[in-house]
């Protein structure tokens, strides 16, 4: 048998926190992918939409005909980690919206964007994560929050009761920055999923 | 206003504060503006454009870099109205321009919640020796420099982003060009110097005049501790493009879109060229017929006393 290669995660690097996501997932001993184009997304066992501006994102993804063949794959089954404009861009729907806003809409769940304020809102912050009493030390920027989880979801954290945490089937949304303050659990989780789809058989 | 020396630095899982206006914190916002173009607008109708167009910021006042060029007299901070009615118009952070020094103009931006405070040489300076004390500030500050020792000098006082200089409100690149590329050697220098004789960045930080423990850390990661944009002059997609190229995580556009023939489409070519900076073809693509760029002024047409980047100690 040979020895598993290291999993390759791609992270969407159109704009936004890319080099974090990167450095994180190469200290977990994966393999960062950097995704500009659909040809990026081949031979992924993960992927990761970093923070960023969600409008930004958005706009970049339809230009380069990226949206399409991204939704095609994490509908596909392909584990996706979005991080704070991650989250919106996996969401289903934006409460506020940027005029012309679209989502890729693979995740059940609304969102609102800016949910704590302005900049000088953002804050680090100690998160209570699962059932265990585990906690992660994370930061929120100019943060997103969920306001509706749809059917099938799991809320994975709250923050003053407000759910900043959720997955459903291979995809984890949070509105956080776990990669600014190397809080690895979430990104943990994220390549247990690439794992298991590895170990499916072909 | 938080003062940082008595934030603890390691909170417990029990702290149930949220710690506001850290370093991690401010700088995690330049973080997420990585890879991205800020775009100076004066009303709420450009600011839409700029939105629409992907910009990843705007920066709110009340005349472009330009026009205080041409009309004159002193630059201040913009009318809180002003910057309440762009607030008001996008959903993305809103930055605003102090004088260098004006502590209370910072305040003022504060209290009105932008998302960060660029202490620029553009407006007219209100203290020709000190620059604002940042570390008091939750907000985050963005500051110009020409050289290593000045951005270190800037990272030393609070910011948590800095931008290369350039000579704003010309269209000429080549001050931006400079300013990026003495950056990036003089970080290159520190480095080399860290692996042959580690002992010689004590006269570094000297001659550098910025504090030894920055001079290290630098010299030790070879990059600044925090995003590096640049500024002054960038009107082309193929300038934003060789920015990018030079080493800047990302840029400003100042006078160069709503001075130009068609700015919605620059806004959005600007753009297009930041994200894909490597790739000539989408550059070409992007510099397709987007009308008369700005006119601009050549920078050694302009007599040393009005020279921007010269702002700043």
């Amino acid at each position: 048998m040979n020895p598993s290669p290291a999993p390759r995660v791609g992270v969407l690097a159109l704009q936004g926190g890319v080099a974090e996501h990167a450095a994180m997932l190469r200290e977990l001993g994966a393999e960062p992918v950097l995704v500009r184009t659909p040809e990026h997304l081949a031979g992924l066992d993960a992927v990761v939409l970093p923070g960023g501006e969600s409008s930004t994102l958005d706009r970049l993804l339809r230009l380069f005909g990226l949206r399409d063949p991204l939704r095609d794959a994490i509908l596909g089954g392909l584990p996706t980690l979005g991080t704070c404009a991650g989250l919106i861009l996996l969401s289903s729907g934006i409460e506020d919206p940027a005029p012309g806003q679209q989502t890729l809409e693979v995740l059940d769940v609304t969102v609102a964007r800016n949910a704590f304020g302005s900049q000088v809102d953002s804050a680090e912050v100690t998160l209570p994560w699962g059932d265990d009493g585990a906690v992660v030390r994370t930061a929120f920027i100019r943060a997103p929050v969920v306001t509706r989880v749809g059917e099938g979801v799991e809320v994975l954290a709250r923050h003053r009761g407000v759910v900043v945490a959720v997955a459903s089937g291979s995809v984890i949304g949070i509105s956080f920055h776990p990669e600014l303050t190397g809080e690895t659990t979430v990104h943990e989780r994220l390549l247990q999923l690439a794992e298991a789809r590895r170990s499916l058989p072909a | 206003m938080t003062d940082l020396q008595t934030t603890p630095a390691q909170p417990t899982a029990s702290d149930a504060t949220p710690l506001t206006g850290s370093p991690l914190v401010k700088r995690g916002l330049a973080d997420m503006l990585k890879g991205g173009v800020i775009m100076d607008v004066v009303t709420a109708e450009q600011a839409r454009i700029a939105e629409d167009a992907g910009a990843v910021a705007v920066m709110a006042l009340e005349r472009v870099p330009a026009d205080i060029r041409a009309q004159g007299g002193v630059a201040r901070m913009s009318d809180p109205d002003l910057i309440e009615g762009i607030q008001a118009a996008v959903s993305i952070p809103v930055m605003a321009k102090v004088r260098i020094g004006h502590f209370v103009e910072a305040q003022v931006l504060e209290h009105l919640k932008v998302d960060y405070i660029d202490e620029s040489e553009v407006l007219s300076p209100a203290d020709y020796v000190n620059h604002i004390d940042k570390q008091r500030f939750t907000v985050p500050f963005v500051c110009g420099a020409t050289n290593l020792g000045e951005a270190l000098r800037r990272i030393a006082e609070g910011a948590a982003m800095i931008r290369s200089k350039g000579e704003a409100g010309t269209g000429d690149v080549s001050e931006a060009t400079k300013h990026i590329r003495t950056i990036r050697g003089q970080i290159a220098e520190l480095q080399a110097v860290y692996k042959v004789s580690p002992d010689a960045l004590y006269v570094k930080a000297k001659e550098l005049a910025a504090p030894y423990d920055i001079v290290l850390e630098v010299a030790r990661t070879g990059k600044l501790p925090v995003v590096l944009f640049t500024a002054g002059g960038v009107a082309t997609p193929a300038d934003a493009a060789m920015m990018m190229q030079l080493g800047a995580d990302g840029v400003f556009v100042g006078s160069g879109i709503f001075k130009s023939g068609n700015p919605a489409a620059r806004a959005q070519a600007i753009v297009k060229a930041t994200a894909f900076y490597d790739d000539p073809a989408r550059i070409a693509e992007a510099s397709r017929g987007l009308g008369e760029a700005m006119v601009g002024i050549n920078v050694g047409d302009l007599p040393a006393p009005h020279r921007l980047a010269e702002r700043g100690w």
